[in-house]
């Protein structure tokens, strides 16, 4: 028997808006517990709950880069549950009126065509508190930062048929949220999170068989593994001609496998009601076109851009357009007047590596566009070595320095001063007739331990370029 | 002059000229509660040591020549579901005891700002949820003109206070009639404004969509005064919407061509005959004043109760539920797990008519009712207001009875919830079209127990409501006699 398996999404993105989206508390992840709280998001008596405008705009833009249909009269809904870590008892959601429907992102299929992955919506609501469990007291702690954190839920119509596509969608989804800034979409920090909902079918079958729920990967390459384990666990109990148990399944890394966490044949009432403490969010023309607007440009308009207009190789495009922090930069480099292949090729170098040995990564990049700028100028200048550019990068990327009195301090500039390059030449070949002798006989290899030298007398302090053209000149006499 | 008696106005006037201190208000306050307090039970939460340093504050900066604001050092109390700091706001209920607000209500901060000395917390209905003040877990507040009648509720304790001169005035909160009903019952005059017209901030709710926090004071300029403090948009509370402003000045006593409406619904079975008579007699005192009174029909009013308690109940069940014992308020001692400890602080927590309206609600919004009851009485919420609307285009205000009746007997009403329920009908519908209103003294009854009358009016229609009642006690002194005789 050749089986299907028939897999939807729910992603829950967290919102990187600068306050929470019913109260102004931070949104900055860590901090020490129930810091970055007040009245409304810990739930006090008599507090309550006012929209941030911005958490709308970022679900707009959102609907309108994924072409979703955006809701014109939007609402809110209590979701009703007693929980520790949620502080009213109800979370504050959209049941009713989500902010967009529809829309889609395409993927390839395992066998490389493409397809449409549809999504059912995309909906705004607030994040619960965080639990921590401590075994030396045998109690459980509340920490509140997290509640009240906008989230944005996206799910999906049941269209995917492998992991292989859901990976491609998470990509992809990723991506776009973070080119359009709405999220930095870390799984390792929760600021993205995927639920499962699994089920499998035999081929060719048009009923839907009954679903898991599958929670907990923090990874995609968890989440590729949780579908495949689940499929294959469904299929087990189906042929051994037992039925699958409606479940939420909690997924286990280091076990590879998933264990049982509640049935959902008692499934919760949420008793789900309009949020009375919150008018309905009406979305004129004129938002929706300021919105529209204000989309920036998303990858795959990039990748045109790049090729078009930089002229950018496919292998840098690549690379570069995975990342909106690297393209980011990119860009403000080319502002600044800096060529756009060799700013690629600083990004991809240079600023790579050092990202790679801090163990930094590239989305957290810390870096001034407009230092890099002026480097990458004195050494187009001819005012730095390439070593000496690289350097003061070093230090701008590791301390902030200021470039010019960065340069000033260690001696960088170069100094092109004829006479001195011409009088260490003379001096070594004076100093090395040896080796003279050797590169005269046609010994290359010498040549390598002359320059070096040369540049040493110097003390580096010289264009590389002009120690060679001084050097090939007095070894020709 | 008594100080005791006098309203909140005249006692800020009086403070100005420089004819008495404000802390000299607040001892006076001091000594008529203690001296009468102890049979009436209408303050809960009071802090005599911070009030006199308030006092001494504000009196100082007059002295100075400061203009410190429009209530400047008059005491004063608020309904102890209102938050400020520095007093335990317990919502009359075991549930809160001891809860100590970490900010102060939005109408709160605004009364401070005025100059206003907040001396403590009024006694009501645990979560406002009663109409007789006999919920409490503080225990029962009694009726000043009859210590063995209610006060009415849920803020009889604000009602109480003013009726027996403890304090000039006092904020209370109205979700069904909770300020103006228990206005009636004492004899005073309580006014709760235009839904969103002031800020819910502070308010521990018990309905959101139908909550406003209101003045309970001893005439409707004083009300009106205290209304231009506390209202306004609030960035807190994004229920709240633009409010007309300017109430107190509004007052011109002039209701010439005022077309009120008497709805023949109201005045049918189940009305206490001196209930009526007093009422139709204001009608009748409005007419002379100038006022064009006629009868009409006015629909859907059979159907407010019912609409109100489904609605009611469904978002208390809500906001309820965040008292688990968790986070503030009342924990169970023993429990074995997470469910266990929810459950049994909340049963130990709550009375019987709080578990009981928790409920209703959530039964009503359970899947499988929610459409049938909730999603029903939304419609019929939408009506009401349409009924009114069209009301309103041929009148002012509507002229109404506060209540069926005048107080009844302490430990007469709770047996019998339905029937309690259904002595709202007058005020209900004005919580659910979110209108202002005002219930003014108009009489006594046969054992000498206040009748109150209650003004409708249109949305945003607060100053028209005001001045209609302010005409009406500057032709009359109903609003001037106390237990004790006339001021």
């Amino acid at each position: 028997m050749k089986w299907e398996l028939v897999c939807g999404l729910e992603v829950h993105v967290e919102m990187n808006t600068r306050t929470k989206i019913f109260c102004g508390c931070t949104t900055e992840f860590g901090g020490a517990p129930n810091t970055h709280v007040c009245p409304v998001c810990t739930g006090q008596p008599g507090a309550l709950p006012v929209l941030n405008r911005q958490v709308v705009e970022n679900a707009m833009m959102t609907g309108l880069a994924l072409g979703c249909d955006i809701t014109r009269l939007t609402r809110f809904d209590r979701k009703n549950y007693f929980y520790p870590d949620l502080p009213k008892a109800y979370q504050i959601s959209q049941l009713y009126a989500p902010i967009c429907t529809k829309g889609g992102i395409e993927v390839e299929t395992e066998e490389g065509e493409k397809k449409f992955i549809r999504l059912h919506e995309i909906h705004m609501e607030e994040d619960a508190g965080k639990l921590v469990h401590d075994p030396w007291t045998e109690s459980t702690l509340c920490d509140y930062n997290r509640c009240g954190v906008p989230l944005m839920e996206i799910v999906t119509e049941p269209d995917f048929r492998s992991a292989h596509e859901v990976i491609g969608f998470l990509t992809q989804l990723r991506s776009t949220l973070q080119f359009l800034g709405v999220s930095d979409c870390k799984m390792q920090e929760g600021s993205i999170r995927a639920d499962l909902n699994i089920s499998v079918r035999p081929a060719g079958s048009e009923k839907l068989g009954t679903r898991t729920e599958m929670k907990n990967m923090n990874s995609f390459k968890a989440i590729a593994r949780a579908i495949d384990t689940e499929a294959r666990r469904q299929i087990e109990v189906l042929e051994s001609g037992k039925k699958v148990v409606q479940e939420t399944r909690r997924w286990d890394d280091n076990k590879d496998a998933s264990f049982a966490m509640r049935s959902k044949e008692n499934a919760q009432d949420y008793r789900y009601f309009p949020e009375p403490d919150l008018p309905p969010v009406y979305i004129d023309e004129r938002w929706l076109e300021k919105v529209k607007e204000s989309l920036p440009e998303l990858a795959d308009a990039k990748r045109v851009r790049y090729r078009e207009q930089y002229k950018l190789t496919e292998h840098d495009i690549g690379i570069l357009c995975q990342s909106a922090r690297l393209c980011r930069l990119l860009e403000e480099l080319v502002a600044l007047g800096t060529e756009p292949k060799e700013a690629a090729n600083w990004i991809l170098g240079e600023v790579l590596r050092l990202c790679k040995e801090a163990g930094v990564d590239a989305a957290d990049l810390q870096l001034d566009a407009g230092k890099l700028a002026h480097i990458i100028a004195l050494l187009g200048e001819g005012k730095l070595t390439r070593a000496a550019a690289k350097q003061t990068l070093e230090a701008v990327f590791a301390e902030n320095v200021d470039v010019d009195a960065f340069i000033r301090e260690k001696g960088l500039l170069v100094e092109r001063d004829a006479g001195a390059v011409a009088a260490a030449v003379e001096q070594v070949l004076r100093d090395n007739p040896d080796a003279v002798e050797k590169f005269r006989a046609g010994n290359e290899k010498v040549y390598g331990f002359l320059t070096g030298q040369c540049m040493k007398l110097l003390r580096g302090k010289a264009d590389p370029k002009d120690v060679n053209a001084a050097l090939r000149e007095a070894l020709a006499k | 002059m008594n100080y005791t008696q006098s309203t909140a106005l005249e006692l800020a006037r009086a403070i100005r000229e420089g004819k008495v201190t404000s802390p000299e208000l607040v001892q006076a306050a001091k000594a008529r509660i203690e001296a009468v307090d102890g049979d009436i039970h209408a303050m809960t939460a009071l802090d005599w040591d911070a009030a006199m340093r308030r006092a001494e504050e504000i009196q100082a900066r007059i002295d100075k020549g400061e203009d410190v604001g429009p209530l400047a050092g008059v005491p004063m109390a608020i309904k102890d579901n209102i938050c400020m700091r520095g007093l335990p706001a317990a919502c009359g209920s075991k549930m809160l005891l001891d809860f100590d607000p970490p900010y102060d209500a939005t109408a709160v901060g605004k009364l401070l700002d005025a100059g206003a000395v907040i001396v403590g917390h009024t006694n009501m209905d645990e979560f406002a949820m009663g109409s007789t003040t006999e919920t409490s877990f503080h225990g029962a507040t009694h009726n000043p003109w009859d210590l063995g009648k209610t006060p009415g509720g849920s803020s009889g304790g604000s009602a109480a206070a003013v009726a027996a001169c403890e304090l000039p005035c006092a904020l209370g909160s109205d979700t069904g009639g909770s300020i103006r009903q228990p206005a009636s019952f004492c004899g005073v005059t309580g006014f709760k404004p235009t839904y969103g017209a002031v800020s819910r901030y502070g308010l521990i709710a018990y309905a959101s969509s139908l909550d406003q926090i209101g003045p309970l004071a001893r005439d409707a300029a004083d009300c009106a005064a205290i209304y231009d403090v506390i209202h306004g948009k609030d960035v807190h509370d994004a229920t709240t919407v633009d409010s007309v402003c300017g109430a107190l000045e509004a007052l011109d006593g002039d209701v010439r061509r005022l077309r009120v409406g008497v709805p023949e619904e109201y005045f049918a079975e189940g009305l206490d005959e001196d209930v009526r008579a007093r009422v139709l007699e204001a009608a009748e005192t409005l007419k002379s004043l100038g006022a064009q009174v006629e009868t009409f029909s006015l629909g859907m009013v059979k159907y407010a109760v019912p609409a109100y308690y489904i609605l009611a109940c469904a978002e208390a069940s809500s906001n309820l539920s965040r008292f688990d014992g968790i986070k503030y308020g009342y924990r169970a001692d023993e429990a074995e797990d997470i469910v266990s400890l929810m459950c049994k602080s909340r049963t130990e927590g709550f009375g019987k008519e709080v578990r009981r309206r928790i409920l209703l609600g959530t039964f009503v919004l359970s899947s499988g009712y929610y459409d049938a009851y909730y999603v029903k009485a939304l419609k019929v919420k939408a009506l009401i207001k349409q009924a009114f609307d069209a009301a309103f285009e041929k009148y002012d205000v509507i002229l109404s009875p506060a209540a069926p009746t005048t107080a009844l007997g302490i430990g007469q009403s709770l047996s019998d919830p339905l029937k309690m329920y259904l002595g709202d009908i007058y005020t209900v519908s004005v919580n659910l079209a979110g209108l202002p209103a005002v219930t003014f003294p108009c009489g006594f009854d046969r054992d000498g127990m206040p009748v109150g009358a209650q003004l409708i009016g249109a949305a945003h229609a607060d100053k028209t409501v005001l001045r209609a009642a302010d005409a009406f006690q500057r032709a009359t002194e109903f609003h001037k006699m106390t237990k004790g005789g006339a001021l």
